[in-house]
């Protein structure tokens, strides 16, 4: 235990140290929020943003991208990084217990998401008068079950991608598509076709459906919760059984 | 003296390539083993057997009573290693990665107390990115001793460093010892085995080709003790008679004298008696650098032979 806490300790620290995590993680949400309410204001039109304000319908989409950062970014960017540098052999070698060195990437992704959601519904609550969560223990049942699902997608992504650089080049490319088909860029409403399609075959947009519906009020989503054990299933238990320690 | 490690037919194949092909070794308690070899000879995969790092194909290992592959853990608490080709995160401060470390070992030492004994109180709060090369070794040091460990394995410490963080390492090393830890280390550096290696172990193609202390492989392997000097004298035959001279030339002006390892002091008594003082004596003894030249190519030769 106290490997795991120390562990922890210092990878928020290095975590803090990485301007390209702070950037992603705390800044970008921000500013995309600052656009994108700044342009669609807070006024429901039951043809866009599922009948939501737009304000409102991006809160829970943005705490959403947070968790997609960093699983697809930050946390096998991190990890692969460890591993081509040598320093998962030198854990090993000394007696660091594997299961803290993942438990703090858990711990970190779980604390920096939390942080980042605070700043995201604060923000958009006194900038933009978006509505808070209307069934906070459904957001936070959802919130836990999609920041583990996408803590397994980065362990997964760490463990096949073979350098840091490789990482953090797929994990922008992935982080790109989401963003534009998860839920936190255009209203769902315009994308048809085959943007439909792909916005359903988008993991972050089954999460982001997860966040939003208790939030807005209209329930647990548990057929997207599911979606999202899933997820930590099955790219949990390919990475776990993926990654190597050099 | 009780063996710290003891190392009987140990085998590693990666693919069909037999890294290392029946390797037998002990390391007594508080001694400086070295390991020396070509690259690709498997010094580097026999220390990472020793530490339960890699799956061995073959052999018994013990290592503090301990066998690494069935008791990994109970024998990671009790060794230290410095890693070839491992580093820490850039961003990781000095003070922290020992923090860390010490955190990851129950019954770690005080690293506070190792920081400043390793002279890295004055860059505890500098990132390991920041650090150079010799004071990254020194914090890899400390950090494989922060869990006090009884064995000390240190792959090529000192590659890549300036001659004289080589010689802090080296003396670095030396207090590891002090402190009755056994060392085991792996180099590509003659003075640095000569220096610092109770005895020494040459790895060649996987197979253990000389094990015993460095002036016992030298003598065995290095070659003749070779003096010349200048002489206007015609007649010279009773040189050859000398004791322990095998070979006279004249070569170059000058009168070359080969033999074993007696032969300088009977040959400066000889030349007294025939009334030659000569100045310009010059006596080259065979290095360990000679001794593994001469180790690593009559091998290769017998591999060859064997091959063709």
């Amino acid at each position: 235990m106290r490997a795991l806490a120390e562990l922890t300790r210092v990878e928020l620290k290095l975590f803090s140290r990485e301007p390209l995590n702070v950037v992603l993680v705390f800044a970008l949400p921000v500013v995309w929020l600052v656009v994108l309410a700044g342009v669609f204001g807070n006024t429901p039109n039951p043809k866009y943003y599922r009948g939501a304000g737009p304000a409102t319908y991006y809160v829970s989409a943005y705490i959403g991208l947070v968790l997609a950062t960093t699983g697809l970014i930050t946390l096998p960017a991190h990890l692969a990084g460890y591993r081509d540098r040598g320093v998962l052999r030198r854990f090993r070698a000394s007696s660091m217990p594997a299961w803290s060195v993942l438990g703090s990437q858990v711990a970190v992704g779980l604390v920096v998401s939390v942080i980042a959601a605070i700043e995201v519904t604060l923000l958009s609550r006194f900038a933009f008068g978006a509505g808070l969560a209307v069934s906070w223990p459904g957001v936070v049942v959802a919130f836990v079950i999609c920041a583990l699902a996408f803590t397994a997608v980065g362990v997964f992504l760490g463990a096949i991608l073979p350098t840091a650089r490789a990482a953090q080049g797929v994990g922008i490319l992935l982080w790109f598509v989401l963003l534009m088909l998860g839920g936190a860029g255009p209203p769902p409403e315009v994308l048809t076709g085959a943007l439909h399609v792909a916005q359903n075959l988008t993991p972050l947009w089954h999460v982001t459906l997860a966040l939003q519906d208790p939030w807005l009020g209209r329930g647990w989503n548990w057929p997207e919760m599911g979606i999202a054990a899933a997820m930590l299933v099955v790219c949990g238990g390919l990475g776990l059984r993926l990654l190597r320690w050099e | 003296m009780t063996a710290a490690i003891t190392v009987r037919g140990l085998c590693k194949r990666y693919g069909s390539v037999r890294a290392v092909d029946g390797v037998s070794f002990d390391v007594s308690t508080g001694e400086i083993f070295g390991i020396l070899g070509p690259n690709g000879s498997g010094k580097t995969t026999t220390l990472e057997c020793l530490q339960g790092l890699r799956h061995r194909d073959g052999g018994d290992i013990t290592v503090l009573g301990l066998d690494p592959l069935r008791e990994t853990e109970q024998l990671r608490r009790r060794i230290g290693s410095q890693l070839q080709e491992s580093a820490l995160p850039e961003h990781l401060r000095v003070g922290e990665a020992l923090r860390l470390f010490a955190a990851a070992t129950p019954g770690a030492r005080a690293w506070e107390d190792l920081m400043q004994e390793w002279g890295l109180a004055e860059k505890r709060d500098a990132s390991f990115a920041s650090l150079s090369g010799g004071q990254r070794q020194r914090l890899f040091v400390a950090l494989a001793l922060v869990s006090d460990p009884e064995v000390v394995f240190l792959d090529e410490m000192t590659t890549g460093l300036d001659p004289e963080a080589r010689h802090v390492a080296w003396d670095l090393v030396e207090r590891i010892r002090g402190r009755g830890t056994t060392v085991v280390l792996v180099t590509h550096f003659m003075d640095e085995a000569e220096r610092l290696c109770d005895r020494i172990g040459v790895l060649v193609r996987g197979r253990l080709v000389d094990i015993d202390t460095p002036a016992g492989v030298v003598a065995r392997h290095g070659g003749s003790v070779r003096a010349s000097f200048t002489s206007g004298d015609a007649d010279l035959a009773w040189l050859s008679r000398v004791d322990h001279v095998a070979s006279v030339a004249r070569r170059d002006g000058r009168i070359h004298v080969d033999g074993d390892a007696h032969m300088i002091t009977h040959l400066g008594s000889a030349l007294l008696q025939h009334d030659l003082d000569p100045t310009d004596l010059r006596v080259v003894q065979p290095s360990l650098e000679d001794a593994y030249l001469r180790l690593v190519r009559s091998d290769e030769e017998a591999g060859h032979a064997r091959a063709g």
